[in-house]
């Protein structure tokens, strides 16, 4: 059960004597396990309910014909995988929303997290006035993307965003609408979007990097590494847990996408997403509850693919 | 925790960082020239947005949104304000946001001290669904959530839809079982770190596991308490999807979903909407002033554990 964590000062013996004394229950009186029980239980019944309960009747849901609503006349049927063969073959929507959730994934993979690697690398060596840059670089990441959403149409917007303002298109006919072609939407929200991500994997990559121990890049240094050899074949390799993390996220940020689309068109017209796709079935007019959970049972099998890697990498200590 | 944290200390040779001598010269003009451009295209939106929200939209229709002319002048935020309706909108986001945290870090402390301090049987199974949960995208639990609220009967005098739906309780409960999972992980770490003879010496002195919980532990956690109510603030503040989902009348949203109407509300004028952009940052910039150490700390404690 012995696990040191990096955030505590506690030092590698005491967290080792910390969890072999703990005690076993029988130690107890009945009363303190009653107490103990309902610590437990409450939170962990509004966990239950809430989350995972839910989670699982989304997967029961999903083979049958409930549409509005659950109490529904002639009541819920079982139909077995028609909504999924309802999704695959008559809902146009569905196979770009898989490119598109895709898509979001590559490009938080390749540009968006690596850049934040990068500003976190640099902003490492301590330049002067390297706390400004950071605090640009911060606070995009207090923003929800919501928010985000709002502020980049002001960039975006044909008639009078910056950008087609700057090219001298605003308002012309020439002017690209980049939240609203739907060649290019998907690209302006994914920019959008990095435009927080990166700074939050720099905070990330920021803690790691003051976590690596100093000596081993001057180690380095000495044998006459360069930057970039030091941080390859040193840096990098030694931050392995904090990498694991930003991947994860990563993968989870990519299939929890749904704000910034929702915002910009509610997730149609070329942003369509998995999770936009799940509302739209929710919400308004074109409810089908069916189709809806099908849908949320396609975002949970594919996201417990990163879920049970991240589980099984963390608590494979305690497994023991 | 405390060198997670970016200082405005950072021009010496800080603690933790590349030491500057390490570097030759030509990675640091690389370096200069880099973040220099970088941070100079991150700054652009903000700044773009701040300065739109401060001329009249009459002077950007005449000049042009890309031009210096005109007035300059806080109208815009003050008709945003009255037009948009702010003040409700956040009070509505205090009325979600405060009860909110509270909620989520004592149910996740009494579940990390449970889980931290002693061993039961399922220990480890608890932790996993509790931060597993936590991963989940919101929308697997739409549906499903969604009816077991609609479903639910409240008396008319709590709830005047009767249920759950269209109630700020609602979004709080959706808010807290969501974010309960990750402050259970980071407090059952931080916890299991603390020595166990507190306990014991506790225990000999007769009390009880509650009061060892209330007055031994949670004290002795504090800093962590402090950076993960800092974190779930800006979370829960800044969630879009449970308010969308479960609240119908405009007038009950908090303001990161309330945003959503401000185009129809404003008629495209973005002046107005840039005010109305900035006016909604400031709680969250607020905060990045004033605990943007207790805001690191909460997520590195959060993927500190690998």
């Amino acid at each position: 059960m012995a696990t040191t964590t990096a955030s505590k000062p506690a030092t590698g013996p005491d967290a080792v004597k910390a969890a072999s004394g703990r005690r076993r229950l029988h130690l107890f009186s009945t009363g303190d396990k009653v107490i103990l029980s309902l610590m437990v239980g409450i939170p962990a019944l509004f966990e239950a309910v809430l989350v995972w309960l839910p989670a699982l009747l989304s997967v029961g849901l999903s083979f049958t014909n409930s549409r509005l609503d659950i109490t529904q006349p002639g009541g819920v049927k079982f139909v077995g995988i028609s909504n999924y063969r309802f999704i695959t073959q008559d809902y146009p929507p569905f196979v770009p929303a898989l490119e598109h959730n895709l898509i979001w994934l590559l490009f938080l993979t390749l540009i968006a997290t690596p850049l934040g690697l990068l500003i976190a690398v640099l902003l490492d060596f301590n330049l002067r006035g390297s706390w400004l840059y950071q605090s640009v670089f911060f606070i995009p990441v207090m923003l929800s993307l919501a928010l985000v959403g709002i502020i980049w149409q002001l960039m975006y917007s044909s008639d009078s965003g910056l950008i087609n303002s700057v090219l001298g298109t605003a308002g012309k006919p020439g002017a690209v609408d980049w939240f609203g072609n739907s060649k290019i939407n998907l690209w302006a929200a994914l920019i959008a979007t990095s435009w927080k991500h990166v700074g939050y994997i720099m905070i990330l990559y920021l803690a790691g990097l003051k976590g690596v121990d100093p000596t081993l890049k001057e180690a380095a240094a000495i044998d006459g590494a360069t930057a970039a050899q030091t941080f390859f074949r040193v840096v990098f390799p030694a931050m392995r847990p904090i990498n694991i993390i930003v991947v994860v996220i990563t993968v989870i940020e990519a299939l929890r996408a749904f704000d910034i689309v929702y915002i910009i068109n509610r997730g149609t017209n070329g942003l369509e997403l998995v999770s936009a796709l799940v509302v739209q079935n929710l919400i308004g007019e074109g409810t089908n509850l069916g189709v809806g959970a099908a849908l949320a049972t396609v975002l949970l099998v594919v996201s417990l693919v990163p879920i049970t890697i991240y589980l099984g990498r963390t608590f494979r200590k305690d497994m023991r | 925790m405390s060198d997670a944290a970016p200082t405005k200390t950072g021009s010496a040779d800080q603690a933790g960082g590349t030491s500057r001598r390490l570097i030759s010269s030509r990675t640091r003009i690389f370096s200069y020239v880099f973040l220099s451009i970088t941070a100079f295209l991150w700054i652009i939106p903000l700044v773009w947005t701040l300065y739109t929200s401060l001329r009249p939209e009459a002077d950007t229709n005449k000049y042009g949104y890309l031009s210096t002319g005109g007035a300059f002048n806080f109208d815009n935020f003050s008709q945003a304000w009255t037009q948009g309706q702010f003040a409700h909108y956040f009070v509505n986001s205090a009325i979600i946001t405060i009860p909110a945290v509270i909620i989520t870090l004592f149910l996740a402390s009494m579940v990390a001290f449970a889980v931290s301090r002693f061993t039961w049987k399922f220990n480890i199974t608890l932790l996993i669904l509790f931060t597993a949960g936590n991963l989940l995208p919101a929308q697997i639990l739409a549906a499903p959530l969604f009816q077991f609220f609609k479903h639910f009967p409240l008396p008319l005098s709590v709830s005047d839809s009767g249920s759950l739906l269209n109630t700020y309780y609602g979004v709080i409960i959706a808010n807290v079982a969501f974010q309960v999972g990750f402050c259970t992980f980071v407090l059952s770490n931080y916890m299991k770190a603390l020595p166990t003879e507190l306990s014991e010496a506790a225990q000999v002195d007769g009390a009880g596991v509650f009061r060892q919980y209330w007055q031994i532990i949670m004290p002795l956690t504090r800093p962590a308490l402090a950076a993960l109510a800092t974190l779930e603030f800006i979370w829960i503040y800044n969630d879009f999807f449970w308010a969308l989902l479960f609240i119908q009348s405009g007038d009950r949203l908090p303001i990161t979903t309330g945003i959503n109407n401000l185009n129809g509300v404003f008629a495209q004028n973005y002046n107005l909407i840039a005010a109305g952009a900035i006016m909604t940052a400031v709680p969250t910039l607020v905060i990045y002033l004033v605990l943007q150490k207790q805001f690191v700390a909460g997520l590195t404690l959060g993927s500190s554990k690998g």
